[in-house]
């Protein structure tokens, strides 16, 4: 069998590279090795001028080459040390060129991390299941803040930057500091006791636990069950701002409202006391302007009332008197000239009329007066003409003599 | 409502002071007192008015600690401030 092995008989020959290659996809297509936490003690680091970071994790059987490319590298809050225990995660494959396999690692964090976050979860999961992170059972935050207790290090920055926004925004309330611990093993007694005497002495009207950024166990205290249930029996409401805006602890699931930091946690609970002083203003201003419509709206009725007075009054009587008066005589005048005018221009049509039908006329369209001449009346029938009889004719313009015939 | 005896405005809290603010202005509003009452809601008013101006303007963050003196007691002492 070995000869027929000898001579390739059996088995395919492969390159270098083949096999090379070969290992390389049999591991990159476990995804088990794909996205993997090693945990080891770290040796021969080495970071070359290309930036990236180079070493070796080990327990007693087994080693693992690492290398972490210099963007993740300069990521880290510290670089690792020889001899630390330390969790590491990655993919695996294989660097071919030196057939080496090796962890190809993204991040880096001490040991024992990886243990208080399961531990973090598995604590959230039971208080969770126990209705602790209840929307309802989150209690609003008051309008007015004029009581703030803070519960966090008397040293911290946290402090610091909360008073400053504070004194920024909302200079008008009264704050006090329970200060304990934040971190280390007398932390969360101390968090829950701090919490317990607010309560107890100042009952104010919200209260801010606070603390800046570290590591997952740097805020181990915030992960807490006691504390957490510290924070539940609250009788003030509780807002958390705890590290980083990514951090997210047990204690800011309970807490009645969570801030991404400090800062913000001063901040939400602040109306801006900019505004404030505008809606002063604003109500000030509507102060005046409502009593001067209640004196305008008085003064008018006072203006009626004087009117109607007027109007009642012995010299409004005379002068409505007076004007009746007036208008009366007005509108006498309006048809006494009138009556005149109509008899005016009947008389002038009768004169007219006359005119049209006096003898004049008559005798202008060529009509004659005959009568018996000399001064003899006015001959209407023939009766009154005998043959011979002088007669006198008038006509327009005078007489002339006539005989009948 | 019961009346009871107003505080001078110049005693209340900004809270209580904005709030009667608010209260008087929409009073006057309304608008059915006579002269003499409406005159005296205004002169409150601007008191009221003055008071709310002037805790905004003061106002100085007041701090306190809080220690417990270990036998039930609290001791408040002026929070010392590290710059």
């Amino acid at each position: 069998m070995a000869q027929l092995a000898l001579f390739g008989l059996t088995s395919p020959v492969l390159t270098v590279s083949d096999l090379t290659r070969r290992v390389r996809e049999l591991l990159e297509t476990d995804y088990r090795l794909q996205d993997v936490w090693v945990s080891g003690e770290v040796s021969n680091v080495s970071r070359p001028a290309s930036g990236h970071l180079y070493f070796t994790l080990k327990d007693a059987q087994a080693s693992l080459r690492c290398v972490m490319w210099r963007p993740d590298a300069a990521r880290l809050l510290a670089p690792p040390r020889e001899g630390q225990a330390v969790e590491a995660h990655g993919r695996v494959s294989v660097y071919e060129t030196g057939g080496q396999y090796q962890l190809y690692a993204d991040t880096l964090r001490p040991a024992g991390e990886g243990i208080l976050y399961q531990e973090f979860l598995r604590l959230k999961a039971r208080l969770e299941a126990e209705g602790l992170f209840e929307a309802e059972r989150k209690r609003d935050l008051p309008a007015w803040p004029g009581r703030i207790g803070l519960v966090t290090s008397p040293s911290g920055a946290a402090l610091r930057d909360v008073l400053h926004v504070l004194r920024r925004r909302f200079p008008l309330a009264e704050v006090t500091l329970a200060p304990t611990p934040v971190q280390g093993e007398e932390a969360p007694a101390g968090i829950i006791a701090a919490l317990q005497a607010l309560n107890r002495h100042i009952r104010p009207d919200v209260i801010l636990l606070v603390r800046g950024g570290g590591s997952i166990e740097d805020l181990a205290a915030f992960n807490d069950e006691d504390v957490a249930r510290a924070i539940a029996a609250s009788r003030s409401p509780v807002v958390s701002g705890i590290g980083h805006e990514t951090d997210f602890t047990i204690a800011d699931f309970v807490a009645d409202r969570r801030a991404p930091t400090p800062s913000a946690a001063a901040e939400i609970i602040t109306p801006d006391v900019a505004e404030l002083a505008a809606s002063q203003r604003a109500l000030a201003a509507r102060l005046v302007e409502a009593f001067g419509q209640r004196l305008q709206t008085l003064r008018w009725g006072l203006d009626e009332r004087r009117f109607e007075l007027r109007l009642a009054s012995p010299r409004a009587q005379v002068a409505g008197a007076r004007q009746r008066l007036d208008d009366l005589r007005a509108r006498a005048e309006v048809s006494i000239t009138s009556g005149l005018r109509l008899r005016r221009s009947a008389v002038t049509g009768l004169a007219q009329t006359l005119r049209a039908v006096g003898p004049a006329a008559v005798l202008a369209r060529g009509y004659a007066v005959v009568s018996l001449a000399p001064g003899g009346p006015v001959v209407r029938t023939r009766k009154q003409v005998k043959p011979g009889s002088p007669l006198e004719v008038r006509v327009a313009d005078g007489v002339f003599p006539a005989r009948a015939e | 409502m019961a009346k009871r005896p107003a505080k001078a405005p110049t005693q209340l809290p900004y809270e209580q002071a904005f709030q009667e603010l608010e209260a008087v202005v929409r009073q006057l509003e309304s608008g059915e007192q006579p002269l003499e009452e409406a005159l005296a809601l205004f002169e409150r008013g601007q008191l009221l008015a003055a008071r709310c101006s002037e805790l905004l303007e003061e106002a100085e963050l007041k701090l306190k600690t809080l220690v417990e003196d270990g036998s039930g007691g609290v001791d408040l002492s002026q929070l010392d401030e590290e710059t």
